[in-house]
C-alpha cells in the first residue's frame, strides 16, 4: 500500500488530488499542492527522514509544529524542517544523513535592512486565545499585528473535528472547533485595525523591547506598545527506552497530520495518557480508520473529561489505568509498545508487562505553558499579558473567553474607552478554566413510558449546550453556574433530538418507549463515523456509559439532520431491559486490541532526555549523583538543551530525573533561557532571500508602517 | 572566624581561576576557590566561542598562549577526556591595503617571536578557505597550529580534574572583602563566612576591579559586553578561524569558526563599544554580525542560526593582561584584564600563576611577567586585541 492518504472522512472535506511530483532518494512521488514535506512523505509511507549524526538513530517526525528539527530533510540541497517547509514542484528531496552540507550558492548577496514597525499592541499567536483578544481590541479601534506561525488561522481549533464544551453564549459550545476556528478568524478579518500576519514566527523578545519576527523568510522587528502572549501550550515528554524511534511522536503532530493534511501515518495506534489531548486524539484516529489498540494513563483514572474516555471506551478502545510504557520497540522504526501496571511507589509490576502490536505510540503526557515571550518581555520592561494555554493551561474554551478579557484589558491601558473588564465575564473564564469535578454514579430514570433524553454525563465540567439547546426549555443544570449535571425536567419531550445532536460528549441519548409494543424501545444514538460503515438493517454492538458491551441490535434509521452537523444520528431497536443503558455503537473490534503472546523487552540503553543530543537518561542520573546542580554545568559536560529544540523539550525531563534522585528543586539552577526559539538561517537576519521554503515576501502592502494612533 | 586555612585562595572559578587553582593543585598546594555563581565558567568563560591562538602581537601573551595551546590540544591524550581540540589554525583575512599592511607588519613580530604563520595571497588563500568572497580580496595570514575547543568542556575538565587533585570548590559564593593585616593578605570574607591563607589570586575576571577594591588594590579592568551566537552543526567545510579586523559602522572586527563537531560559532565586536555589565540580548547584533558573515562567506546565507549570548570582555587599558603580585599587599596576586582572551590565555596563565607562587619561575616567565606587571604604565596597545 503506497497512499496513506485519507480519502473519505466524517467530518472533514477531503483535499483534492495530490499532483505536485517530487522525489525522494531518486524516487518520483506526489503531494499535494501546499502539502508540507513531512505529510507528503507520510503520505508516501515514508517514516524515517535521516540518522542522527551522533548514533545515526533514526530520526522522524516529533513535534510537527517547527519546534525541533528532528524531522529536518535536504531538500534542494538544503536542509529544512520537512513539517512547515511545503513541497514545490519537481522538489529533490532526501534524507538528512548526518550532518547536513552547506551548499555553495551562487552570485553577490542582496541585503536589505531589518525595517522596525511601531503598534500599539502585538499579539503572539492566532488561536482561541490571541483571536478573541483581537476582536476586543479591534473593536476598540486599537491598532493590532497579529502573528501566527502556521499558514491557517485558530491554532489548534483548526485540528478540533469534535463539538466543543462550554456554554453557547461564551464561546460557541456545541460548535465543531474547526468552525470556531474560522468564525473567530471572519470576525477578525473584518477588522481594520487589525494586521493579520500568519506563516509568521515570532522568534524572541530583546532588551531594547523589540521583538524580532520572521515572516516567510522576512526577518523584521515589530516594537509594540503592549504584548499579548497567546502562544499556547506545548506537550511535555516522556522518558522510557525506544522513546525517540520514528513513529513515537506527540498527539499534536499526530491530529496535524490526520486533521489538517488529511494523511493517515498509521494503521495501529497506541496512546500514552488519559488527558484530554490523548482521549480527543484517540477519537479522531477512530474517525480516521486507524485501529486504537489502546490507551495507559499512570494514574487511577484519566485526567481528561469523563465524557471523553467514555466515548472512546465504549467504541471498543481499552484503557488501562494505573498502567505506564516499558519501551518502545523496534530497530528503525516503532513495531511494538510494551506496558505494565504500576505499584503504589510507581514502579512496574514485574509479570504485569503486556506487549502490543502497533506502528505508532502518541505521548500525550500533559502541557506547558509556552510562556518564555512573557517571561523575557516581563524582564525587559515591556508591557505585556499572557491568555489561554500560555498562561493557564486549561481548555479551548476557557482560552477563548480569557483572550476576550485581556483585549479589553489592553484596550483599556491604551487609552480606549471600553469600560470595565465584566465581573460576569471574569467569573465564566473562572468556570471555564474549572478542573473536571468528581465522577457521580449515572442515574438512569425509572420511567418506561412515552419519549425522552438520557444524560450519560457523570462528572461535572463546564458545559451546557443542551440546556440551551431544547425548544421545550426541559432540560436543567442545578445552580447558577454550568458546572452541574443536566437533567430532563419537563414532562414534555418533541424527540426533536437536538440534544443528542448538540451534545460534544455524544453523552445524550433519547429513548422513545411509545411504541414499544410493535418496534420495541426505540434509542437513538449520537455517531460520528462514516456513513458507509453504517446503515438501516445492519446490527451494531451497544454498550453502555462505562463501555460494557450490553449487546446486539439492529438499525432502524440512520439519518444526518443539518442540526446534527455531519453527525448521524442512528436509531436503533433496543431491548427494554437495556435500552436505557444503552450509551454508544460499538466502532472498533475486539481483536483489535489483543496483546502479543509474547512480551517484548527492549535491550538497548536508548531512553533518550534529549532527543536533540541524543542525552540519555543514565548520564543525567550518573552526573546528578556525582553532585552536579547547576544545569548549565550539566549542559556544558552533556550538550542536553543545547540541541536544535532550543531547550525545550528536556528541562522538565531533567528536573525529573533530579526529583527521583531525591534532589530538592531549590538546589537546582535553572537553565539560561537564550534567544532564538528556533533555528533561522543567517541569511535572513543579513536581509537576505534564504532560498528555504517559503519565498520572501517582499511585499510592502502588509510589512508597512502603521499610520497614527502609535 | 576562619574555618579552615589553606595555601591559597583562588576568587573566581573561570576561564583563569579553574586552571590557576589546578596548576596550584598539582604543585601539591592545598587551595580552595571560590566563585560567585552555580559552577564552573557561568561568569564569561561559557560566553567564549573557544578560538585558541599564539598569533598575538605581545611577546608575553604569545608565549602564554603557545603554553595554553599545549594544554588544551594534549588534554585527551593526558586525561582522556575530549575537549574538542580543532587545529584548524588562524586566518586573518585583509580586503583593504590598510589590513594587509597592518598584518603583513605584524607577521614580521610574530615570525621573530618563533611563531608558525605565512602571508597568503588572494588566490592561495581561496584554496585554503573555500567559499570565501572573492571580491576585492588582498590576501590575508594563516596560523596553521592555533585551533580551537570548547570552552565549557575545556572549564569543566579543568574543574573535574582539579576536584580530583583535592581542590575545594564552593559555588554560589561570593567573595566581599580581601581581609589584611599588616600590609598582608590573610583571607578573603565571603557572603556565607570567611577563609583563612596566605595567598589570594584575583581570577575574577568582569568582576576584578571591586574585588581588588575590597583589598585596597587597584585594578584598571573596565567590562564591555560583546555578542555572539551558534548554529546548527554542518558538515566540515571550514578549518580555521576567520577573523575580519575592517571596522564598519556599528562595528569593529568579526570572527568564527567550525568547532569539532560542525557547529559555527561567531562573534562581533560592537562600535562603539557597549561598556558595562549588561548580558542582555539586543535587537541589533544578528542583522549586523550575519550581513558581515554572509558578505565574508555568502554561503552561510543557508547555515541556521540556533543561539545567541552576549559576553563580557574584562578589559585592560592597552589590552594585554594584568598578571602577577602586588607591591604594596603582600600575598595577593593579580590574574586579571584578559580583554575577552581569557579562555586562550587561562591555561598559560594559571600555569605561570603556580610556578610564581611556588617560586620556580623561569627566566621566560620573569619576562612575561616584568611584561604584565600590574604597575605598568598601560601606554602602548596591543595590535590584535
Amino acid at each position: 500500500m503506497s497512499d496513506f492518504r485519507i480519502k473519505e472522512h466524517p467530518i472533514l472535506s477531503v483535499h483534492g488530488e495530490a499532483l505536485v511530483p517530487f522525489s525522494w532518494k531518486g524516487q518520483g512521488y506526489k503531494a499535494r499542492q501546499g502539502e508540507t514535506i513531512a505529510s507528503a512523505l507520510f503520505a508516501n509511507g515514508i517514516r524515517v527522514f535521516g540518522h542522527h549524526h551522533k548514533d545515526g538513530s533514526p530520526q522522524g517526525i516529533f513535534c510537527a509544529n517547527g519546534q525541533c528539527a528532528q524531522c529536518s530533510v535536504i531538500a534542494d540541497g538544503i536542509s529544512v524542517k520537512s513539517c512547515m517547509v511545503p513541497v514545490t514542484k519537481a522538489m529533490a528531496i532526501e534524507p538528512l544523513e548526518g550532518k547536513a552540507i552547506l551548499i555553495d550558492v551562487a552570485g553577490d548577496p542582496d541585503f536589505h535592512d531589518v525595517e522596525t514597525i511601531d503598534t500599539e499592541c502585538l499579539i503572539l499567536g492566532g488561536g482561541p486565545a490571541g483571536l478573541a483578544a483581537a476582536i476586543e481590541l479591534g473593536k476598540a479601534g486599537v491598532n493590532v499585528i497579529l502573528l501566527d506561525d502556521k499558514a491557517a488561522l485558530g491554532g489548534k481549533l483548526v485540528l478540533q473535528t469534535h463539538k466543543f464544551f462550554g456554554s453557547i453564549e461564551a464561546c460557541h459550545a456545541g460548535t465543531r472547533g474547526m468552525d470556531i476556528g474560522k468564525k473567530l478568524e471572519a470576525e477578525v478579518r473584518g477588522l481594520p485595525s487589525v494586521r493579520i500576519w500568519s506563516e509568521t514566527t515570532a522568534l524572541a523578545v530583546f532588551s531594547d523591547r523589540k521583538v524580532g519576527a520572521l515572516r516567510q523568510g522576512h526577518y523584521f522587528l515589530i516594537r509594540p506598545q503592549v504584548m499579548l502572549v497567546a502562544t499556547g501550550a506545548r506537550e511535555k515528554s516522556l522518558v522510557f527506552k525506544g522513546n525517540t524511534l520514528p513513529g513515537v511522536y506527540g498527539a499534536g503532530a499526530f491530529q496535524t497530520l490526520v486533521n489538517r493534511d488529511l494523511v493517515r501515518p498509521t494503521q495501529r495506534l497506541f496512546i500514552i495518557g488519559g488527558g484530554n489531548v490523548g482521549l480527543i486524539g484517540g477519537y479522531h484516529a477512530l474517525q480516521a480508520e486507524i485501529q486504537v489498540v489502546g490507551l495507559c494513563e499512570a494514574l487511577d483514572e484519566c485526567g481528561g473529561y469523563k465524557v471523553h474516555k467514555d466515548k472512546l471506551v465504549r467504541m471498543g478502545v481499552p484503557i488501562y489505568t494505573r498502567h505506564s510504557v516499558l519501551c518502545a520497540n523496534g530497530r528503525e522504526e516503532l513495531e511494538s509498545v510494551t506496558i505494565a501496571e504500576l505499584d503504589a511507589a510507581w514502579k512496574a509490576v514485574p509479570g504485569t508487562g503486556k506487549t502490543f502490536k502497533c506502528d505508532t505510540l502518541l505521548v500525550a503526557v500533559g502541557l506547558d505553558p509556552v510562556d518564555e515571550f512573557y517571561k523575557k518581555a516581563k524582564e525587559f520592561g515591556l508591557p505585556v499579558l499572557s491568555a489561554g494555554d500560555a498562561e493557564e493551561i486549561a481548555e479551548a474554551s476557557a482560552a477563548l473567553f480569557t483572550g476576550k478579557i485581556r483585549g479589553t484589558e489592553i484596550a483599556r491601558m491604551l487609552g480606549r474607552d471600553v469600560g470595565e473588564v465584566p465581573a460576569e465575564w471574569l467569573r465564566t473564564a473562572e468556570v471555564l478554566k474549572a478542573r473536571p469535578g468528581a465522577i457521580i454514579t449515572e442515574e438512569i430514570p425509572g420511567r418506561e413510558d412515552g419519549v425522552f433524553p438520557i444524560f450519560h454525563c457523570s462528572q461535572e465540567i463546564p458545559c451546557n449546550p443542551c440546556t440551551s439547546i431544547c425548544p421545550k426549555d426541559a432540560i436543567k443544570i442545578e445552580g447558577d453556574d454550568i458546572l452541574g449535571l443536566p437533567t430532563f425536567v419537563g414532562a414534555e419531550c418533541i424527540a426533536c433530538e437536538q440534544c443528542v445532536a448538540i451534545c460534544p460528549g455524544l453523552a445524550v441519548t433519547l429513548v422513545d418507549y411509545r411504541n414499544k409494543e410493535e418496534a420495541g424501545v426505540v434509542v437513538s444514538i449520537p455517531y460520528e463515523f462514516s456513513q458507509a460503515a453504517i446503515k438501516e438493517g445492519d446490527t451494531v454492538t451497544v454498550r453502555d456509559t462505562l463501555g460494557q458491551v450490553l449487546g446486539q441490535v439492529p438499525v432502524l434509521k440512520v439519518r444526518s439532520p443539518k442540526f446534527a452537523d455531519r453527525a448521524l444520528l442512528v436509531k436503533v431497536k433496543a431491548p427494554a431491559d437495556i435500552a436505557k443503558r444503552i450509551a454508544g455503537i460499538q466502532v472498533q473490534a475486539p481483536w483489535v486490541a489483543q496483546s502479543m503472546e509474547e512480551q517484548v523487552q527492549r535491550v538497548d540503553d536508548d531512553d533518550i532526555v534529549c532527543r536533540c543530543e541524543r542525552v540519555t537518561a543514565g548520564q543525567v542520573r550518573k552526573l546528578v549523583g556525582e553532585g552536579i546542580r547547576d544545569l548549565n554545568h550539566l549542559k556544558a559536560l552533556t550538550r542536553a538543551g543545547m540541541g536544535a529544540c532550543g531547550g525545550k523539550t528536556c528541562p522538565a525531563l531533567i528536573s525529573r530525573i533530579f526529583c527521583e534522585e531525591g534532589v530538592p528543586a531549590q538546589q537546582i539552577t535553572p537553565f539560561t533561557q537564550r534567544p532564538l526559539i528556533m533555528e533561522v538561517p543567517l541569511g535572513a537576519f543579513a536581509g537576505v532571500a534564504t532560498g528555504t521554503g517559503p519565498t520572501r515576501d517582499a511585499a510592502p502592502s502588509s510589512v508597512g508602517t502603521l499610520e497614527g494612533g502609535v | 572566624m576562619a574555618a579552615s586555612v589553606y595555601d591559597v585562595i583562588v576568587v573566581g572559578a573561570g576561564s583563569v581561576g579553574t586552571p590557576t587553582a589546578m596548576s596550584l593543585a598539582e604543585k601539591g598546594l592545598k587551595v580552595l576557590c571560590l566563585d560567585q555563581f552555580a559552577s564552573p565558567g557561568q561568569g564569561s568563560n561559557k560566553a567564549a566561542i573557544g578560538g585558541l591562538r599564539a598569533t598575538h602581537s605581545a611577546p608575553a601573551k604569545i608565549k602564554l598562549c603557545l603554553d595554553s595551546i599545549k594544554i588544551v590540544s594534549t588534554w585527551q591524550e593526558e586525561h582522556g577526556v575530549d575537549i574538542e581540540w580543532f587545529q584548524g589554525g588562524y586566518v586573518f583575512v585583509a580586503y583593504r591595503p590598510d589590513e594587509a599592511k597592518t598584518l603583513k607588519a605584524l607577521l614580521v613580530i610574530q615570525k621573530k617571536a618563533g611563531l608558525d604563520i605565512e602571508w597568503y595571497d588572494k588566490d592561495a588563500l581561496l584554496k585554503l578557505v573555500p567559499g570565501l568572497n572573492a571580491a576585492g580580496l588582498v590576501g590575508g595570514t594563516l596560523s596553521p597550529k592555533d585551533g580551537s575547543a570548547s570552552p565549557m568542556l575545556t572549564n569543566s575538565a579543568f574543574h573535574k580534574h582539579a576536584v580530583e587533585l583535592g581542590v575545594d570548590f564552593r559555588f554560589n559564593e561570593r567573595v566581599v572583602s580581601i581581609m589584611r593585616r599588616k600590609g598582608a593578605a590573610v583571607g578573603v570574607r565571603t557572603d556565607k563566612g570567611g577563609y583563612a591563607t596566605g595567598c589570594v589570586v584575583n581570577a575574577a575576571g568582569a568582576w576584578a576591579k571591586a574585588l581588588a577594591q575590597s583589598g585596597g588594590q587597584d585594578a584598571p579592568v573596565h567590562p564591555d559586553c560583546h555578542e555572539a551566537g551558534i548554529t546548527e552543526p554542518v558538515a566540515r567545510f571550514l578549518n580555521p578561524m576567520l577573523v575580519d579586523i575592517r571596522q564598519e559602522l556599528g562595528s569593529a572586527n568579526y570572527y568564527f569558526h567550525q568547532s569539532a563537531i560542525g557547529q559555527v560559532l561567531f562573534c562581533i565586536s560592537p562600535e562603539p563599544p557597549m561598556i558595562g555589565t549588561d548580558r542582555r540580548e539586543t535587537s541589533a547584533y544578528l542583522p549586523m554580525v550575519a550581513r558581515r558573515m554572509v558578505g565574508l562567506m555568502p554561503k552561510l546565507t543557508n547555515l541556521k542560526v540556533r543561539r545567541t549570548w552576549r559576553g563580557l570582555y574584562p578589559n585592560t587599558p592597552d589590552g594585554s593582561p594584568i598578571v602577577g603580585r602586588s607591591k604594596t599587599l603582600e600575598g595577593y596576586i593579580n590574574a586579571v584584564g584578559m580583554c575577552g582572551q581569557g579562555y586562550m590565555l587561562g591555561p598559560g596563565v594559571g600555569a605561570l600563576a603556580a610556578r610564581l607562587i611556588t617560586n620556580t619561575l623561569s627566566t621566560d616567565d620573569e619576562d612575561i611577567l616584568r611584561e604584565l606587571r600590574p604597575d605598568r604604565k598601560f601606554a602602548d596597545t596591543e595590535a590584535l586585541k
